[in-house]
């Protein structure tokens, strides 16, 4: 109650504090639901899986206060519910590849841009190994291999690209922080 | 919000972590033993999403538009001039489907040829991808007072698309021929053989099962078959295409770039049950013209 009656000078940091804590999650968000739409291209169905794994990989890197895990659970889960996969399975791969994220980012986030990327060039195949055996294993059928090597491979060739927008986000979202 | 003391919270953090990989876990056994749970879900998230994912796709698909056009501007007179060919060509093919239409009328009349009934069908904008890297289908926006039903048939302007697999208040999830799970009864149209059409999850779903004396040929058509009872005959499919020795088969449909599907309803079209053709065996009155599939 006291907190409701603070004056609205203290509302709009407050606001604005929000927004930035909100944007990575929210972003991803709408980056799954944008990359569902029809765009006509053949290697469509791929994108999702890499851009979620991008950002994951990204946010827990360099700012994981922004992405815990009830948030990531929360992607993979909506991720899941979006396509046509067993339930659950997305939310499993994404916080693997969020909690190896954390387990290493002391000595990676100090790391040159490269080194960043051969992490994400070792993690990206692993998490979609794993996607692929869970697959396999709940759906009792041999899949082809090869979208999922091809979204692995378009994961870690479009990294780089999305690392540059989220990096000057990034930056944008810790320049203005107050305090 | 509850306050923690700080260790609490802590240990609480660290609990978080196996707690939601547990609880992920527990969401995989549970989609897979209730699989009608998991589809309800699926379908309120798709329906809570029909409306953005509307709003969203139609300027995008007047961009692609507008940009194919922008495209044609510049082979505009060779166009034109392969179209007039075209149609100087196919005025002659028109005059003998006419005259065959004809033909085709009086022999039915001749035989006392049952028509198949009019399928009605309801077209639908394609709004979302809902497949993933794992499987094939694609999200259609319908209207609030639908009424598309499960297993009902979606083609697009050229052949067989897929079929209804899970239908929401405002949104149908169509699971495309190419998914691994889809299986489809086929007739080859030269050799009316028999087979099965099985996804793949690739571009092109792979025949099954045809007879051995009369395997498919290169190029050779592919159109439904009416065994099973769960599609009208002779819808068609696409073309036989052998790689390396195992046939395949090419969609008419253009399944990666799907944008108005037509959902039918074919209910009415099926095989009336055996006590049920007593009363249907009177022939069409005469002058009816069938609906041609």
């Amino acid at each position: 109650m006291a907190r409701r009656a603070a004056s609205l000078h203290d509302l709009w940091p407050r606001l604005d504090a929000l927004a930035r804590a909100a944007f990575p999650a929210t972003a991803t968000l709408l980056g799954a639901i944008l990359l569902a739409l029809p765009q006509g291209l053949a290697g469509q169905s791929a994108l999702s899986p890499a851009w979620l794994f991008a950002a994951v990989f990204f946010w827990s890197l360099y700012r994981p206060a922004a992405l815990p895990p009830l948030v990531i659970f929360a992607l993979g889960l909506f991720a899941d519910l979006q396509g046509g996969g067993p339930i659950g399975l997305d939310a499993i791969v994404l916080l693997a590849l969020g909690a190896a994220t954390r387990r290493w980012r002391r000595g990676l986030a100090q790391q040159s841009f490269l080194l960043t990327w051969l992490a994400f060039a070792a993690l990206a195949p692993s998490g979609m190994a794993l996607s692929y055996a869970l697959t396999a294993l709940f759906t009792l059928t041999i899949l082809p291999p090869i979208p999922a090597v091809a979204a692995a491979a378009l994961a870690i060739g479009l990294y780089p690209l999305l690392a540059l927008f989220l990096i000057r986000v990034h930056r944008g979202l810790a320049h203005g922080a107050p305090g | 919000m509850i306050r923690l003391s700080i260790p609490a919270r802590q240990a609480l953090g660290r609990l978080a972590l196996p707690l939601l990989f547990a609880g992920a876990f527990a969401l995989l056994l549970l989609g897979k033993a209730d699989a009608l749970l998991a589809e309800r879900a699926r379908v309120a998230i798709a329906d809570a999403l029909a409306p953005l994912y509307g709003l969203v796709s139609h300027p995008l698909a007047r961009v692609r538009a507008d940009l194919a056009e922008m495209a044609h501007l510049f082979s505009l007179a060779s166009e034109n001039a392969a179209l007039r060919e075209e149609n100087a060509h196919l005025r002659q093919w028109q005059s003998v489907a006419l005259a065959l239409e004809a033909e085709n009328k009086t022999l039915r009349a001749n035989l006392h040829w049952i028509p198949d009934p009019d399928a009605a069908y309801v077209t639908a904008r394609v709004v979302a991808d809902a497949g993933g890297v794992y499987a094939r289908a694609v999200l259609v926006a319908v209207g609030s007072h639908h009424a598309i039903e499960k297993g009902q048939i979606a083609l697009d302007d050229q052949g067989l698309v897929g079929r209804v697999t899970e239908i929401g208040a405002r949104s149908a999830r169509i699971l495309l021929i190419t998914d691994i799970n889809s299986r489809i009864p086929v007739t080859l149209e030269r050799s009316r053989a028999r087979a099965i059409l099985a996804g793949t999850n690739g571009e092109m779903p792979r025949l099954l099962f045809w007879p051995q004396e009369t395997p498919p040929e290169e190029g050779e058509p592919v159109v439904t078959s009416a065994e099973a009872n769960a599609f009208p005959a002779g819808l068609p499919i696409g073309t036989v295409h052998y790689v390396g020795a195992s046939p395949m088969v090419v969609p008419a449909a253009h399944l990666t770039r799907l944008d108005i599907v037509r959902v039918f309803d074919t209910k009415r079209a099926s095989v009336a049950p055996p006590e049920a053709t007593a009363r249907v065996s009177r022939p069409a009155p005469p002058g009816v013209v069938p609906h041609e599939w």
